[in-house]
């Protein structure tokens, strides 16, 4: 063509114009004629619906009645949730008191934020959480007894890690100082148990004390999910390192709780919680009830973030273990400064994912009695003053629940895509 | 010199404290140690726990009866029955919900997880608002849901909303639709669906080896659904084709006759099957995208049609990324059929907590519950690893 003399050029018709809006709306929904019936199809039947749910929702709602009568033969009764909101929210924590629950939610969610930007991912999560933690249980409790024994396993657990990690590599009065860290830790805490140490404890009083059993609505639901998960994490790590050893007795261990936990629901576990953990313990000695479900979720929770973690140990090459022994690291510096850093990159995403997972499992819960916030929604439908509006309660739940879960999947997402910048072609 | 006594050793001689091998063992036995002290201390508890309460040990108290009503049975059984069926019953509700939770949310899965891969736009997004409502809501507030809204929102039985010309009826009691009276014709269809879907089989079997032999393909596919919905069918006509049905009629505050799909059924197999689907379409989503695009460029190539390639080309291909996944979707609904306790279904769980609060019973309960749970998810796992290998690209 483009030896043709200019005049002679063929015209052809311009090509079906597919920028701006207009053609936006061709290509993408007009592009073929099934295309462009589906489209109509889907307008008018979403139309239809959101007319309907509007004029439900909104136009003929009833946001300021009084009582449950006022709001009957309109559309929904946004009113319950005005007069419910606080029990929803808190459940049966004292009223004058709700300010307490509130700065708890506030300062986890200010934790679990924290946490979330990658600049934070040292020394300084310790600090976090440690802060996060106490102010929470100060604020929910009222007052916090920090029992001596405490103090001692902590003391014995970081004498006895900064011993194997930094050995051969920190210097003499470094290494001293852990082990003088174990010693006493590990002294204090026979002594303790022998009973010659009494049970001394640090008591922290400032507020009125509140039983787990007034706890309720969604500080219980981020309670349950968050230390659920974070105690389930070292513990998934210790279960998922087991199932990688080829120690045989270990590995048997590992694999026989892994595969029992993920092979029967949660609520088995809970029931077994609430009915059997008594019966495990010596006659006299309660366990709370909110304590019993957290240990049942964190059980829960260890056996599947171990075979997560699994995933990341597997997808590491097998020289990355080789070239470790080869530099004489013993198996505690080993996993802990080579192989963990790399494979708990790898499964951050999943881990999230996790969560969001606990987050809603968390409700089950409600069927041993514990007050968490779908419990507290469904008892909000409870009062004979206003009964018969459970889709309006339910809906503005799940809002809730929609807007926690949606930012942690959105979060994960970004991260995701994140940590894959310096493998992505 | 070293080198030369590590290699005629060939192993360096250690201390035994720090030979690895004797390192594992004693560290192995105190773990191990440990472990059954506390399962020592665990079990000791209880003994003399359950001996100050006076309670019960061992599994006779299934023999015992039940005494307790359950609402939705396949089997006969009333509360004179013992508590080892009321047991089965509810092990057998849960199978039911769980294999048509199974089917259904696959089917819906698929449609939604193929839809949000739509050139429509707007299919894309609706599609797509769909798995993040259903993914980000506990399973457990649309059970609630679902079921306030049909016992609460549906007319009572006398007002029963009545479709198809007065057959149907649905109301807060549940849908109820007439079915053909019993009729020892029903077994002898049975048997002949068993051996009308061996027949299909067969001749599957045979479509395909004739095709591998020359080349010519035969329906086999409509063939073998003419021969397994056929058989029964000619059996019927053989049988003399009886028809009668039970109606459902309202007699004083319910129905009598016909049969109930019922409320607590209805809002349990919906609320899982909208909640799963949810999480098969991203997986079948996944598993789509996962597939280069030169694969369906190359069947057209080929000369197949649309369906041809999508048959024999992509979805086998596909398949081997979705399976593994969908093995877990399926353990999920099975284990969260459990949560049919939460609005009133009696499955498994239900019947058994019924019988711990009547037997004080905890512990062989919990067993219970524990050993047939694993047992259907190991079944589960088992038949999807197995067909997992079938359809595994075949290697060297």
């Amino acid at each position: 063509m483009t030896d043709m003399p200019v005049g002679e050029r063929r015209q052809l018709a311009p090509p079906v114009d597919d920028s701006g809006v207009l053609g936006w709306i061709r290509r993408n929904l007009f592009s073929s004629w099934a295309n462009g019936l589906t489209t109509i199809v889907l307008v008018l039947a979403m139309g239809w619906v959101l007319s309907w749910f509007l004029e439900w929702a909104v136009f003929t709602a009833n946001f300021t009645a009084s009582t449950g009568a006022e709001c009957r033969g309109q559309g929904a009764c946004w009113a319950l949730i005005r007069e419910k909101y606080r029990y929803i929210f808190f459940g049966s924590f004292p009223y004058e008191q709700h300010w307490r629950p509130l700065f708890a939610v506030i300062a986890m969610l200010a934790m679990l934020i924290l946490s979330a930007d990658r600049r934070m991912w040292n020394w300084r999560l310790i600090v976090i959480w440690g802060v996060g933690s106490f102010v929470t249980f100060l604020l929910m409790f009222g007052q916090l007894h920090l029992p001596l024994s405490l103090v001692l396993f902590i003391a014995m657990v970081v004498g006895a890690s900064g011993m194997s990690l930094r050995k051969g590599i920190g210097s003499p009065t470094e290494i001293l100082a852990y082990r003088v860290a174990a010693a006493v830790g590990l002294v204090g805490l026979v002594l303790r148990i022998v009973g010659v140490l009494p049970g001394w404890s640090l008591a922290i009083a400032p507020l009125p004390y509140v039983e787990t059993g007034l706890w309720g609505g969604i500080p219980v639901t981020i309670i349950l999910a968050t230390y659920g998960l974070a105690f389930a994490f070292p513990y998934g790590i210790l279960l998922a390192l087991g199932r990688r050893s080829n120690l045989p007795l270990i590995k048997g261990l590992c694999v026989g709780f892994i595969e029992l936990i993920r092979g029967v629901p949660l609520i088995s576990l809970l029931i077994m919680a609430s009915v059997m953990l008594p019966l495990f313990l010596p006659s006299g000695v309660t366990f709370d009830k909110f304590l019993r479900a957290q240990v049942a979720v964190i059980l829960f929770a260890g056996a599947y973030i171990a075979e997560i973690i699994r995933g990341g140990l597997q997808s590491l090459p097998k020289g990355q273990f080789e070239a470790a022994d080869a530099m004489g690291l013993n198996y505690v510096q080993k996993t802990g400064l080579i192989i963990l850093p790399q494979a708990l990159r790898v499964v951050i995403p999943p881990l999230i994912n996790t969560f969001i997972g606990f987050f809603k499992d968390t409700s089950l819960v409600l069927i041993i009695g514990i007050f968490d916030f779908l419990n507290t929604a469904n008892q909000a439908l409870v009062d004979p003053n206003w009964a018969g509006f459970p889709g309006e309660v339910y809906l503005f739940a799940a809002f809730v629940y929609f807007i926690f879960c949606y930012s942690m999947s959105r979060y994960s997402k970004y991260l995701e895509y994140e940590l894959n910048k310096g493998t992505r072609r | 010199m070293a080198v030369q006594a590590v290699g005629s050793t060939g192993r360096v001689r250690v201390a035994p404290w720090n030979d690895p091998v004797i390192r594992g063992w004693v560290f192995q036995i105190v773990v191990v140690g440990l472990v059954g002290l506390l399962a020592w201390y665990l079990v000791s508890n209880t003994m003399e726990n359950l001996q100050r309460q006076k309670i019960a040990s061992g599994f006779h108290y299934l023999e015992r009866e039940a005494g307790f009503e359950i609402g939705d049975t396949m089997i006969a059984y009333s509360p004179a029955s013992t508590y080892a069926r009321a047991i089965f019953v509810g092990l057998l509700n849960t199978l039911k919900v769980a294999v048509i939770g199974i089917i259904l949310s696959t089917i819906l899965g698929t449609l939604i997880g193929v839809g949000r891969l739509s050139s429509n736009w707007l299919l894309a997004r609706i599609c797509e608002w769909y798995v993040e409502a259903f993914r980000n809501v506990p399973l457990l507030l649309w059970l609630f849901l679902f079921y306030k809204l049909i016992s609460e929102a549906f007319p009572g039985p006398r007002q029963a909303i009545s479709m198809l010309w007065n057959t149907v009826f649905l109301s807060n009691r549940g849908l109820y639709f007439p079915v053909p009276m019993t009729d020892p014709i029903h077994a002898w269809m049975g048997l002949a669906l068993l051996i009308g879907i061996a027949g299909a089989w067969v001749l599957h079997r045979w479509a395909r080896k004739r095709q591998d032999a020359t080349g010519q393909p035969f329906p086999s596919i409509l063939a073998g659904f003419g021969v397994a919905l056929g058989l029964p069918l000619l059996v019927w006509l053989l049988g003399g084709a009886p028809h009668h049905m039970s109606w459902p009629e309202l007699k004083g505050f319910n129905f009598d006759g016909g049969t109930v799909i019922q409320p607590e059924f209805t809002a349990l197999l919906v609320g899982l099957v909208l909640y799963t689907s949810a999480f098969v379409a991203e997986i079948v989503r996944s598993g789509i995208l996962a597939l280069h695009k030169g694969q369906s460029e190359a069947a057209a190539a080929l000369g197949l049609s649309r369906g041809q390639s999508m048959r024999l080309v992509l979805l086998p291909q596909a398949l081997r990324v979705i399976v593994p996944p969908m093995t877990s979707q399926y353990l999920n609904i099975t284990k969260n059929s459990s949560l049919a306790i939460a609005i009133g279904y009696p499955d498994l769980v239900a019947s058994i907590n019924v019988t711990i609060n009547q037997t004080g019973q905890a512990i062989e309960n919990v067993l219970l519950i524990m050993a047939a749970y694993l047992s259907v998810s190991l079944s589960i796992s088992a038949f999807m690893n197995w067909y997992n290998k079938r359809i595994a690209l075949r290697e060297r």
